[in-house]
């Protein structure tokens, strides 16, 4: 295979005494769509937040496009962000500018268009993402379906080489959900980019995704395509697969020690 | 291991607990002056190496923090001097000395009320909503937005607020300062019965253009101290709603308290220098 895009070494962190992320070793290559794959609080979205600069791993390294980010002085940072497109689990819309601002700003700070093309382009990735008309509305008077999309097209907006999401569908009746999916796919085969995919929705999983990456508590288990994770005998993958929950420990003594411990 | 004294354990935790608070204490003070430098940088060095200033944004900040405010501050100037008049007649009346009420409420309006009433208007007003602006913005993931659209948080949300409140809290003061000796104007007409170009007169005499000066320059650096505090604040929100409600009462509290020690500093500096 040809050289990864993106490239984690032994990546290590930790919130206080907590620690998230147990050495990671990944890499993602170009034009795939890989998804991350995992339960609530397993390190996944924090694992974004640290392919993307936005914090400092406590050891290791992440290298896009060969740079090192967390090393990377502001300049260099920038010129890789400009060429990123991420999507927040909320949107992260700014709630004082209207949707189409929202995802003029992007093209007007790094671009030297004027006003009437930006308007056009705006218009068109609204287009894309099913929002075309919306964009005198506040986010606020969006729906959440609406504000993750408008969301989406303010991450592609600079038509970016690699594009995060994180939990794209997360929230949304099934339908838009889908909706989503298919836009993702889109993305992919039209504008040949490679796309990072938190999520915890297997039905999603299983349309858009080349490669899975299961994390869990801070390690990966499995990583491979959707036919090998389907022949998978890794405990943690089977019980993701058959939508199996927690086997409940059953020691009274322990249970009771819990409810009535003495709190120090 | 034996366990410790039940009471040295207390003291030992009581130490503890003091020792963490200074500890914060100084982190807060490292980062702060960080922000400090980093947004100075922004607004003095960045214009030379091309990178642009927000002007548009720095003008609806201006408007929002100065144009909105010239209501409030006029009030409360106007009251102030009438005051500050009423106490200086109280005692320079036995005196037979009324007309000496026109120096000190000059005087005392352009030297050190006309500032620090502003400043306090300001910080209640406009520092808790940088504070509560940048906070939310924060806990809404817009300020990671910022920064991965490869937006430096800094230059887009400090500076315009900083060169706003920069540019327009001196200008609050002059208007505060002669509302203020309006006010002191109105009551010695009024109440003290002296003469309408005497007082005038007396004014203009005690006033030194230094009184005047002094205060613009304290303004200045009260516009700072309001920007920065409100700013640091809205960064260092944690958690949700309540975060942000915590983080803009402790901007009003810490830009009041840091305006006035910086207000005694510069006046210590003025009266021993000046």
């Amino acid at each position: 295979m040809n050289e990864p895009i993106i490239k984690i070494n032994d990546l290590h962190t930790s919130y206080g005494k907590r620690k998230i992320l147990k050495g990671i070793d990944l890499d993602i290559y170009a034009n795939e769509t890989l998804v991350i794959l995992g339960r609530s609080g397993c390190g996944k979205s924090t694992l974004l937040r640290h392919i993307v600069g936005l914090d400092k791993p406590d050891s290791g390294d992440i290298y896009i496009k060969g740079k090192n980010i967390s090393t990377a002085d502001e300049k260099q940072r920038n010129i890789l962000l400009k060429k990123i497109g991420m999507l927040f689990q909320n949107g992260a819309l700014f709630n004082s500018m209207t949707v189409g601002e929202n995802v003029a700003l992007p093209l007007e700070e790094h671009t030297p268009q004027d006003k009437s093309i930006i308007q056009i382009m705006t218009r068109m990735k609204l287009g894309l993402v099913g929002l075309s008309g919306f964009e005198n509305f506040m986010p606020s008077q969006l729906s959440g379906g609406m504000k993750k999309r408008a969301a989406l097209a303010r991450a592609i907006a600079m038509d970016p080489d690699i594009l995060f999401c994180d939990e794209p569908s997360a929230g949304l009746d099934p339908i838009v959900a889908v909706g989503i999916d298919n836009l993702i796919l889109k993305l992919k085969t039209a504008m040949r980019m490679t796309i990072v995919v938190v999520t915890h929705e297997m039905a999603s999983v299983f349309v858009i995704a080349d490669r899975i990456c299961l994390l869990h508590e801070g390690e990966i288990k499995f990583l491979g395509s959707i036919e090998e994770m389907r022949k998978s005998r890794d405990p943690n993958v089977v019980q993701f697969l058959e939508r199996r929950p927690d086997e409940e420990s059953l020691d009274p003594d322990k249970y009771l020690q819990a409810l009535v411990g003495e709190q120090r | 291991m034996s366990k410790p004294h039940p009471n040295k354990e207390k003291m030992a935790s009581r130490f503890g607990e003091s020792g963490r608070r200074l500890a914060y204490l100084f982190v807060h003070i490292s980062r702060m002056s960080k922000l400090m430098v980093q947004s100075l940088k922004a607004i003095f060095v960045a214009p030379f190496r091309g990178i642009t200033i927000r002007w548009g944004a720095t003008f609806v900040q201006m408007v929002r923090v100065g144009v909105e405010s010239v209501p409030i501050v006029t009030v409360i100037a106007f009251c102030v001097g009438l005051i500050i008049a009423m106490q200086a007649a109280y005692q320079l009346e036995r005196f037979g000395a009324s007309i000496y009420v026109a120096d000190l409420v000059g005087v005392s309006m352009c030297r050190e009320l006309g500032p620090l009433i502003t400043a306090i208007i300001v910080s209640g007003r406009s520092g808790s909503a940088i504070a509560a602006e940048i906070g939310t913005m924060k806990v809404s993931e817009e300020i990671d937005a910022l920064q991965t659209m490869a937006l430096n948080p800094i230059g887009f949300l400090v500076v315009p607020r900083m060169l706003a409140m920069m540019i327009v809290v001196p200008c609050l003061t002059v208007l505060a300062d002669f509302v203020g000796i309006a006010g002191g104007f109105v009551l010695a007409v009024t109440n003290l019965k002296l003469a309408f170009v005497a007082y005038f007169n007396q004014t203009a005499e005690a006033l030194l253009a230094k009184d005047f000066i002094t205060g613009l320059i304290k303004s200045f650096f009260f516009a700072i101290i309001i920007a920065q505090v409100g700013a640091y604040q809205g960064f260092n929100v944690q958690g949700g709603a309540e975060g942000v409600g915590k983080s803009t009462t402790s901007s009003v509290v810490i830009s009041i308290f840091l305006v006035i020690f910086a207000d005694l500093l510069f006046t210590m500096l003025f009266y021993s220098t000046l």
